[in-house]
């Protein structure tokens, strides 16, 4: 039997799972704040068109509005500036067997659960391979904070010196694109941490993974049902010409119980 | 003497609600500068430009001279009345409802003869203040008021019909967040509102000024985003059917014109300060609309917040007052469409607010307390048209004055 058919089978014998690690898409789901004078990102929104009345009698659809960073979403090289001249750097150019692969978790749900500005370090990365082995090349690496649990005025977390949340720090970023990985992913709002404005560079997370041709993927949830190794990803912006990032359905393969 | 209104009692839940009916609505198009007027809470009436003549009932021609040249100007509010009549039956079905009513014979101090509504604390003989109000088929009609304030005069029947005073109405400010909405939550606590909704969109975003307003008795805040309309439409689920007075705050404003402007914040100037208002219209128009004779509590008017420059656009701000020009428009549709129920739209004008989006301009600018006075005066007044301030003032004269020459001067052929 072929991988493909003995999958199948794990699939439908529950010796693989499938979990999903997106959330709602909502319009009172939380988006990045910046300050007012700077463009904002749209919500999400939903707008009736019709719903099997006299605008349409037999059928109900929307309209949406959002933005491409709205809700659980990818980011692609191209949004930021660091990325602007990577080669098939949009979303629409990146080639598809980008979008599956492994994954690691690193558990931060601890440091977080003390501290909302809780970083991820490369020490925090070698404590986590001198337990699990080190992080495969081509690996996505999520970071778990289990932010995603929190109520939606504490997961954006805003204060009058800006939002808190945890993240990597410069170093960190670039101990795990020495490690080769294929994208960094987080539960917050972006893939940099609230405060992440103050490092150097600011938005290190973006600044270095973008430039060197990675991908972000943010607003993830259920990162508590990954295994630290051994699942594999499945996250497949739009194709949106030119597209700088796509909100997206995020599915994880994970050992299940039979397994 | 006027007896104090009470608090309403809690509705009877078998007795069907009173369904509104109007008074007479036709008036000729001489007529309807009663209802220019009385909208914005002037007391004009024709004057003959060639002889002088004040006349009322409004005609097409001078009953003097003849003469067609008859300018609406502001007029002396003095007078007294000379007969008074008790109405004990009427055919009407709005007066009907309301017999016995009163209604007097005027000699105004200008010079003619007027019938006039009588406010419950004036008699025959008495030097009475008139006064333009609008009814509640939104047509002017001239009221004839004490010179002095009498004892809760607003509470009078006859005024509580001609006005939306806040007084045991229970009132929805859309943008808790808008610098107006904690000075207005203090005047219509002072004018005798029995609850202030707030909305709040966005509860996920932290924002300074809650606590002072989470902390005040008789107010709620709720979620209320004007850009989604399924938090209208669940608002409205909750609170629509006691919204006596709706008060929209919202508003999205960013400083630029249209080359160097930015069509992402248009659209966000577009959708909050016109669809939103669509949006609230739709979900709490009609329930609004449907209780307007509901007794004490009813509901009363729907307010909307316009920057002056809805007349004729400052290009420092030109996107911004398209959208306030568009609103403008929407209003009056509202305002057609509300007609038939007695639901007043009142829109207030105001000049630069004394804001963050106005932060680098000179003053005057308008604080947001003497907005939150100019809303309240003019729910308390019953008007339709609010200049608050003397910017919006100084506008809407020049406008109405010449509309090609305030464009030039805005626009910077003006010397």
């Amino acid at each position: 039997m072929s991988v493909l058919s003995d999958m199948a089978l794990a699939l439908a014998s529950g010796s693989v799972r499938v979990v999903d690690l997106t959330h709602r898409l909502d319009p009172d789901f939380p988006v990045i704040i910046l300050p007012p004078e700077f463009g904002q990102c749209a919500r999400f929104r939903m707008e009736e068109v019709s719903a099997y009345d006299h605008r349409g009698p037999a059928w109900k659809w929307h309209n949406l509005t959002l933005n491409e960073h709205t809700g659980t979403h990818f980011d692609a090289p191209v949004h930021w500036i660091s990325g602007r001249d990577v080669p098939n750097g949009a979303v629409d150019e990146i080639a598809p067997e980008n979008f599956v692969g492994p994954v690691v978790v690193i558990d931060c749900s601890e440091g977080a659960a003390k501290n909302d500005d809780f970083e991820l370090t490369p020490e925090v990365i070698e404590a986590w391979e001198a337990e699990h082995g080190p992080i495969p090349e081509g690996a996505w690496v999520l970071m778990r904070t289990d932010w995603s649990k929190r109520e939606p005025i504490d997961y954006l977390n805003m204060q009058e010196d800006g939002p808190h949340s945890p993240g990597p720090t410069p170093e960190a970023v670039k101990a795990l694109l020495e490690r080769g990985i294929r994208g960094f992913g987080a539960e917050t709002v972006g893939t940099d941490a609230g405060q992440g404005s103050h490092y150097t560079p600011p938005y290190p997370a973006h600044y270095f993974l973008h430039g060197a041709g990675k991908f972000g993927l943010q607003c993830l949830t259920n990162l508590d049902q990954l295994p630290p190794t051994g699942a594999i990803l499945i996250a497949a912006p739009l194709k949106i010409r030119g597209g700088t990032g796509s909100p997206l359905r995020v599915l994880a393969l994970v050992p299940g119980k039979a397994s | 003497m006027t007896s104090p209104l009470k608090p309403p009692k809690k509705k009877d839940p078998q007795k069907r609600s009173i369904v509104p009916t109007l008074p007479p609505l036709g008036r000729s198009r001489a007529a309807l500068g009663l209802t220019v007027a009385a909208a914005e809470g002037r007391f004009a009436l024709q004057h003959c430009a060639e002889c002088g003549t004040v006349q009322y009932p409004p005609r097409d021609a001078c009953t003097h001279c003849l003469s067609v040249e008859l300018d609406w100007r502001d007029t002396p509010t003095g007078g007294t009345v000379i007969a008074e009549t008790r109405i004990h039956a009427s055919p009407d079905p709005y007066f009907r409802e309301r017999l016995p009513w009163r209604m007097g014979t005027v000699k105004l101090d200008a010079g003619p003869v007027a019938l006039a509504h009588l406010h419950g604390d004036v008699g025959r003989g008495d030097r009475v203040r008139l006064s333009l109000h609008l009814d509640k088929a939104a047509q002017g009609v001239i009221v004839a008021l004490p010179t002095e304030r009498t004892d809760v005069m607003e509470d009078d029947p006859l005024m509580r019909s001609l006005t939306a005073h806040p007084r045991h109405r229970r009132i929805l400010i859309t943008d808790a967040r808008a610098p107006v909405t904690l000075p207005l939550i203090h005047a219509l606590q002072k004018a005798g509102a029995s609850h202030v909704f707030v909305g709040e969109a966005e509860a996920w975003r932290r924002w300074p000024g809650r606590a002072a307003i989470a902390a005040l008795e008789n107010v709620s805040i709720m979620p209320l985003d004007v850009t989604d309309a399924d938090s209208l439409q669940s608002l409205a689920g909750e609170i629509g059917g006691k919204t006596d007075i709706l008060i929209n705050t919202a508003r999205f404003i960013r400083p630029g014109g249209v080359l160097g402007g930015d069509t992402v914040f248009a659209r966000d100037e577009m959708d909050v300060n016109v669809l939103g208002l669509m949006r609230l219209a739709q979900s709490f128009g009609p329930g609004m609309a449907a209780r307007t004779a509901d007794g004490t509590n009813s509901a009363a008017a729907f307010v909307n917040i316009l920057s002056a420059h809805a007349l004729s656009p400052d290009p420092g701000y030109g996107v911004f007052a398209a959208s306030q020009a568009a609103a403008r428009s929407l209003s009056q549709t509202l305002r057609a469409e509300f007609s038939h129920s007695g639901l007043r739209m009142m829109n207030v004008y105001v000049g630069p607010t004394d804001d963050e989006w106005h932060q680098p301009l000179p003053p005057p600018k308008v604080t947001p307390a003497a907005l939150a006075r100019s809303i309240v005066d003019g729910l308390i007044e019953g008007l339709e048209e609010v200049y608050c301030g003397d910017v919006a003032r100084d506008l809407a004269e020049r406008w109405r004055r010449d509309p090609g020459v305030l464009e030039r001067e805005l626009t910077g052929g003006g010397a």
